[in-house]
């Protein structure tokens, strides 16, 4: 059974839920603390979101600096997949593992939806088990959520297919060319602003086609992760 | 106690949500001459001596690493105060 590490810094909120969506998918969540420069032979890593530190300084910032990412930044150069959601992905953003950075929202509202997103890329150690193309919907709920990026690097992304999602229907926050979701170079380092672990159990996920609280388009970012280290 | 001053600014290029909202406040209070604001960030750094060049270029190294982000923000002073 894949074990996959759920990293918990102070103020974030979504570490439970992640590990639940391990569970559910058939892995084996392992709690990692921020202070520990540890990772506990895990085969994966998420950060997962919330508010660390307080968003002081910049999301992600302060983050950046705890113990335990010295471990994750060199575990993903040697290839260990990590998905940052929302606050992970801006913590993954200041660590320099993923490109660009986050701003606050266009409207400078705090959004809470439940977002459509597009599968640009299904090559990537999360992202596996969705079709090119695919329309997914998973719950989004973010104030600093709009992604930039300088023009160049911008189009250097596009080129190397490396906007994993793209907004779909709407663009909630302003974001660089509706970009919801970038990957690294080998595709093992994946970060997203929606958030894919709450919508991963009928009865508690966003509205779907089988009726209100359905949706579980989530669960195979962690079913790929799961997959691949079987296979 | 020395003191430093560090002042950091979105770049130019990125657009800045808040100094937007703040600069359509401005003149329904009557302020109707500014036609454009962007807010940045200002911060203090305490030191026990006397703000040497040493120092000076400690908070220089800082301002690039920690207090900006050079994706989005560029460190515009960096002085004793």
């Amino acid at each position: 059974m894949g074990r996959i590490g759920v990293v918990t810094f102070p103020g974030t909120l979504d570490d439970r839920d992640a590990a639940r969506a391990v569970r559910l998918a058939g892995g084996e969540p392992v709690p990692l603390w921020h202070a520990d420069a540890d990772l506990k032979g895990v085969d994966a890593v998420i950060l997962p979101g919330g508010f660390s530190y307080g968003d002081y300084l910049r999301a992600g910032a302060i983050s950046r600096f705890a113990p335990v990412m010295g471990e994750v930044v060199a575990a993903a150069g040697r290839g260990l997949p990590v998905l940052g959601i929302c606050n992970g992905f801006q913590v993954l953003t200041e660590a320099h593992l993923l490109p660009g950075s986050m701003i606050k929202n266009d409207h400078l509202h705090f959004v809470c939806r439940e977002q459509e997103l597009v599968v640009e890329n299904n090559e990537t150690a999360w992202t596996r088990e969705y079709a090119r193309g695919q329309h997914i919907t998973v719950p989004l709920k973010n104030q600093d959520g709009q992604y930039v990026v300088v023009d160049d690097e911008l189009d250097r992304l596009e080129g190397e297919g490396r906007v994993v999602f793209r907004y779909a229907g709407w663009n909630p926050n302003g974001s660089r060319r509706d970009i919801a979701g970038v990957t690294n170079e080998r595709g093992n380092v994946v970060g997203l602003m929606p958030h894919p672990e709450h919508a991963v159990e009928a009865g508690f996920g966003p509205d779907g086609p089988k009726g209100p609280r359905s949706g579980t388009d989530g669960l195979a970012f962690f079913t790929s992760v799961l997959h691949a280290l079987v296979g | 106690m020395g003191l430093v001053v560090v002042d950091v600014m979105p770049k130019p290029e990125i657009l800045d949500p808040q100094g937007k909202a703040v600069a359509g406040a401005l003149p329904r209070l009557g302020f109707g001459q500014f036609t454009a604001v962007r807010q940045g960030k200002r911060f203090e750094l305490s030191v026990e001596g006397p703000v040497t060049g040493e120092v000076l270029a400690a908070a220089r190294e800082a301002a690039v690493q920690v207090l900006s982000n050079p994706v989005i923000e560029d460190v515009v002073n960096v002085a004793e105060a």
